[in-house]
């Protein structure tokens, strides 16, 4: 319903009260300003958290031998836990929930070489499914697979930075020798891992060439396995009892005993992140709200003074045939306009603020990438459109109950 | 009381005396407890706040002692609001507030804010609004009370003129050389009709 004349006549009230109209424009925009910039922030704390999950995939669980810390069927506490390749085997081949698993024998840092280039980087020693846990991303050649471990083939996955540090030539490194500790390995793949500079530092070689080759005998120093994508957390602390269980009944420590073994869950974890945005999310838009209705009692306020200024004219106008109807919307209109404008203007200007921010601002380890999403400039919308029209409501209905003669006496 | 089709009536009476609250309740700008009123053979009472609107639109227009233009609109903007509320078109009814201007000679005056025009150019110009909607009643509510006596009687002359064309016409005044002009003046005391009498004009 586009209207000249309303449209002009709402136009002349705002310019004869330019100066009201400012202040009472400014308190909407500041809201929406402060929401959006509130809801920037937030996304990219959430994203720079978010981003410390990437690197291991958030529905898995890892698994830690420690120390005993009671008793336990006659054995005394402080005993030390060591897993084995038969614990490893029983929980990758007779746990259904496991979808996949890897055992981790413990090497650190040693020496590579590869013809006169040499560097000290770390060793991890893995199951070929590993590459699913910690998200690696072989980019060229391939990773070690399950003939590689049965075969305990002398074998290696070298991170990107390996490479560049390796092959300062640019030869291609799939098939060359590299000597760990001075003992040869053939590169079979190079991987990219998303979890920043030190993943792409590091050589993955089969657990079970390691455990010979570097004396480990059957030894596995920690394990870890996946559950299904969208496992809940639930499932995760079943699963974390069972293997509990399982791994007290092979290692005869209490299963109540919290130190034996240890547990790093990052399904829990991630739903903790989870539940804390989506908390801090819900009290950014209480505050935003708030900060809107601060607004929109500020509009009313002034429509009210509006109506009050006009009784006069109302009254004219009624007296000369002018509905209820056209009146209110003469009033809601005008705090609509009021609201949408001055919002539309803090929106834009959040929206710049943060986008200033995000390109200047270098990603930091819990802060990258604010942004606004085009949902939640759209709801912003609605809430103005819906913010001005209650705003201009009461003041409306009071502009229609004018009496005609009481407004034309009112001299 | 009746009045009727064509007449110009006058309704005295001192302040307090119920002039202006008849006036208000044939304008149906308020509404009555006790009798009945009936406006071109219907009967108005506890009429909705938008069908009362729409006959004050259509039936009557108003003349108010202080006028009552809408100051930040042009004479011929004043002029034209109540065919805006008839949804007329913009151009359709600038022209016939331009007519109507013309007719109480202001057609110079068009683009003139109410603030630029004196007493009786303003009064002229809330006749010619009044009349815009070709209503059946004019109710003038001391047409001349803010009016020096030469001005008062242009107006009085030209209300007759316009009378001549048919319009009934209900002016409230407490002026005796004003309610000597029309036909039948109407006297009021505490809300009764004391008098009723016929003027010289018939």
């Amino acid at each position: 319903m586009f209207d000249r004349d309303k449209w002009q006549e709402i136009l002349n009230t705002i310019e004869k009260n330019k100066l009201r109209t400012f202040l009472t424009g400014f308190s909407v925009a500041w809201g929406i300003f402060m929401l959006i910039i509130l809801l920037g922030f937030g996304t990219g704390l959430q994203k720079g958290v978010s981003d410390n999950f990437k690197d291991t995939a958030t529905n898995s669980i890892w698994v830690f031998s420690g120390q005993t810390s009671v008793p336990h069927k006659g054995m005394k506490p402080g005993r030390f836990i060591r897993f084995d390749n038969a614990d490893y085997d029983l929980v990758a081949n007779n746990m259904p929930e496991v979808t996949a698993s890897s055992g981790r024998f413990y090497l650190g840092n040693n020496e590579v070489t590869y013809k006169g280039e040499h560097g000290s980087f770390n060793i991890r020693t893995v199951h070929p499914e590993h590459q699913f846990i910690e998200k690696t991303l072989t980019i060229q050649g391939r990773f070690f697979n399950e003939k590689d471990i049965e075969e305990k083939r002398k074998v290696v996955s070298i991170g990107t930075l390996v490479r560049d540090a390796l092959f300062v030539n640019g030869e291609n490194p799939i098939g060359e020798y590299i000597e760990v500790s001075g003992v040869p390995f053939k590169v079979v793949g190079v991987f990219e891992d998303e979890g920043g500079e030190n993943e792409q530092e590091i050589l993955y070689i089969p657990i079970s060439t390691a455990q010979m080759v570097f004396n480990g005998a059957d030894r596995v120093d920690m394990f870890m396995v996946n559950l299904d994508e969208g496992a809940t957390v639930e499932e995760s602390k079943v699963m974390e009892e069972k293997l509990r269980k399982t791994m007290a009944e092979r290692h005869k420590f209490s299963p109540d005993d919290e130190r034996a073994i240890r547990f790093w869950n990052n399904v829990e974890d991630f739903m903790q992140f989870q539940n804390l945005f989506d908390g801090i999310r819900t009290f950014i838009w209480i505050i935003g709200i708030m900060t809107i209705i601060a607004g929109i009692v500020g509009i009313s306020n002034i429509m009210m003074i509006v109506v009050k200024e006009r009784t006069k004219e109302i009254g004219i106008r009624k007296a000369l045939g002018a509905t209820p109807w056209s009146v209110v919307s003469l009033i809601i209109m005008e705090s609509v306009l009021i609201t949408s404008v001055f919002g539309y203007i803090g929106l834009v200007l959040g929206v710049g603020v943060i986008e200033g921010i995000s390109s200047v601002l270098p990603p930091g380890e819990f802060f990258k990438d604010p942004e606004v999403n085009f949902k939640v400039a759209i709801s912003a919308t609605i809430i103005l459109i819906t913010a001005g029209t209650l705003a201009g409501l009461i003041p409306a209905r009071k502009a229609a109950r004018i009496k005609p003669i009481v407004a034309l006496r009112d001299e | 009381m009746d009045i009727k089709e064509g007449e110009m009536v006058s309704i005295m009476g001192s302040s307090g005396s119920g002039k202006s609250t008849l006036l208000n309740i044939i304008g149906m700008l308020d509404n009555y407890d006790e009798g009945s009123y009936t406006l071109d053979n219907k009967i108005i009472k506890d009429l909705s706040e938008t069908k009362a609107a729409q006959y004050r639109n259509k039936f009557l227009g108003f003349v108010f002692q202080s006028f009552n233009l809408i100051s930040f609109k042009n004479a011929l903007e004043n002029v034209a609001l109540p065919l805006y509320y008839q949804k007329v078109k913009r151009k359709e009814r600038n022209a016939l507030a331009m007519e109507y201007l013309e007719k109480v000679g202001l057609a110079d005056w068009a683009e003139h804010m109410p603030n630029e025009l004196s007493g009786g150019q303003k009064q002229r110009v809330a006749i010619a609004r009044a009349l815009i909607t070709r209503p059946k009643v004019l109710l003038a509510d001391e047409p001349t009370g803010a009016l020096d006596s030469t001005t008062s009687y242009e107006v009085m002359e030209l209300l007759r003129e316009i009378n001549k064309e048919g319009i009934t016409m209900i002016i409230v005044t407490h002026e005796n050389d004003i309610a000597a002009k029309t036909d039948r003046i109407i006297r009021l005391k505490d809300g009764q009709i004391i008098k009723s009498e016929v003027t010289a004009n018939v």
